[in-house]
């Protein structure tokens, strides 16, 4: 292994400007930049990412996944405009564009919804790229433009058929969502055109942290988005689920999954449930941007490690 | 063996797929804003060398491949098989058709090369890159052409043929590229 940073000069001149650029609009936004732990003494249960676990004063802590706990109970008690710009923690992620440790923005916008945020993220962007085409459309319209199915309406026996056409997989599986989501890394992230690309509306059920509410078809959907650049994943959104018991039945869903795959089933956070129920969590849209692939696409790198200093 | 989860799979890695010993090329990790991630991988099945690629979940696992790789002597060919011998234990392998291929071209009795065992007999046989062969037979030689100028075949003594340029003749010694069969100097003796 290499005692030298893993990414050059040039690349880390660019990660510090980007930091000040991305403050400075925050700051003529007025918003709050909060601090908060990286140790946690919950874990994350979202049964697809795995917290790191380390021992504190003898009892088991976790890295944190994302900010947003710590932000959700700060806007809980202080109702205003926050972000966050530091690390978060996944373990077993590491690839060309994944690495355990990495860097993350996430802001909060009070009496948002995700349509307004998803404007906001675009204002953000235009920033570094100030010339890319930019087109909005619904997890509906993606799945119909590039597999002519959709993705609510569709049974779980269609989208194995689908996917058996294109992917040669090791398993099989009779949740709907594996397929889904095969579906949508393999068949169409690599054909969404060029540019910045937000995808909203998801399926109630991957609404992960945002609120169900019904698209003009009347289909139950999530309020939910992401972002893509050059078809590279950047930032998740949502209009937040802001109901403290729906919060607590999710937790304990994901908890029933975890189980039922023999996954570690770890504390849940329980302060964010508290804090829902008894603070005045406001009606907000929240988003978490990955800033070592922003910097990626700003800088044309096709490995993560070319824009993180030491990997 | 001992079993591999995908967040191990690396290229090198051999792993036993469908009941066939296969070495791993490339593993990405793919995975969407949220949900289910996988690992797409493209392996190369060792016993007929076709390469597959296969997504798993990730977090799935596949037993290892008795699958190992041993530098070996060559010794000689009796029309059937190519004997290979441990020159530690001077255990004698002999490799069928199906696992030398191609490369009988470059094989030199008493020359080293890798030697694929998997369950104890030979899979594949890997020469090194660069061998010294004599040519067996090739157009004369044209004398002081040494310039950049044109080639024509040679047939070394294993019986590749493979171009050379026009000065070189019958009785010399080559160093030849396995990978490309490429000409690269003459053998500097």
């Amino acid at each position: 292994m290499s005692w030298q940073p893993s990414a050059s000069l040039p690349a880390l001149h660019q990660r510090a400007i980007l930091y000040r650029l991305i403050r400075a609009f925050f700051a003529e936004r007025d918003i709050l930049e909060l601090d908060v732990p990286l140790l946690s003494e919950y874990a994350t249960v979202d049964p697809f990412i795995n917290s790191i676990e380390a021992t504190v004063m003898s009892h088991p802590h976790y890295l944190q996944t994302s900010p947003e706990f710590y932000l959700k109970r700060f806007l809980a008690a202080y109702p205003q405009d926050v972000y966050y710009l530091g690390k978060a923690f996944r373990d077993d992620e590491k690839g060309q564009r994944h690495s355990p440790e990495f860097t993350m923005l996430e802001w909060y916008r009070v009496g948002w919804d995700e349509q307004s945020l998803i404007e906001e993220v675009r204002q953000l962007l235009v920033l570094f790229f100030p010339d890319m085409p930019w087109c909005l459309m619904s997890y509906r319209e993606v799945f119909q433009t590039y597999l002519s199915l959709d993705p609510h309406s569709a049974t779980s026996d269609e989208l194995r058929q689908c996917a058996y056409q294109y992917i040669e997989t090791s398993f099989d599986s009779d949740d709907k969502n594996a397929w889904l989501d095969l579906l949508f890394t393999h068949c169409i992230e690599p054909k969404l055109p060029n540019g910045i690309v937000g995808i909203y509306d998801y399926p109630a059920t991957q609404a992960a942290l945002a609120r169900v509410d019904v698209d003009s078809s009347g289909q139950q959907v999530a309020k939910r988005f992401e972002i893509y650049i050059d078809q590279i994943e950047l930032a998740n959104g949502y209009w937040e689920l802001a109901d403290p018991n729906e919060q607590e039945r999710r937790f304990n869903q994901d908890q029933e999954y975890r189980a039922l795959n023999q996954l570690p089933v770890l504390p849940y956070d329980q302060a964010l449930v508290d804090a829902l129920k008894e603070g005045q969590f406001p009606d907000c849209a929240g988003v978490a941007l990955g800033i070592d692939r922003l910097l990626m696409c700003y800088l044309k790198k096709a490995s993560i490690g070319e824009v993180i200093s030491f990997r | 063996m001992a079993n591999y989860s995908t967040n191990e799979f690396r290229s090198g890695l051999k792993v036993m797929l469908d009941g066939e010993p296969c070495n791993i090329l490339e593993n990405e990790y793919v995975k969407p804003g949220k949900g289910q991630a996988f690992n797409r991988v493209k392996l190369r099945n060792l016993n007929t060398g076709r390469v597959w690629e296969r997504t798993f979940k990730s977090g799935e696992s596949l037993e290892g491949a008795d699958v190992m790789d041993h530098d070996m002597e060559y010794l000689y060919n009796d029309g059937e098989f190519w004997y290979f011998m441990d020159p530690v234990t001077f255990e004698q392998f002999p490799a069928d058709e199906k696992a030398v291929g191609e490369n009988y071209k470059w094989l030199k009795e008493q020359e080293q090369v890798v030697v694929t065992l998997y369950n104890g007999s030979p899979l594949a046989i890997t020469p090194p890159n660069h061998v010294e062969l004599e040519i067996a037979e090739t157009d004369p030689g044209l004398k002081g052409d040494t310039a950049n100028g044109g080639t024509k075949p040679a047939t070394l003594v294993t019986g590749a043929v493979i171009k050379v340029p026009l000065f070189l003749s019958t009785g010399e010694v080559i160093r030849v590229d396995t990978r490309t069969g490429e000409y690269l100097s003459r053998a500097k003796d």
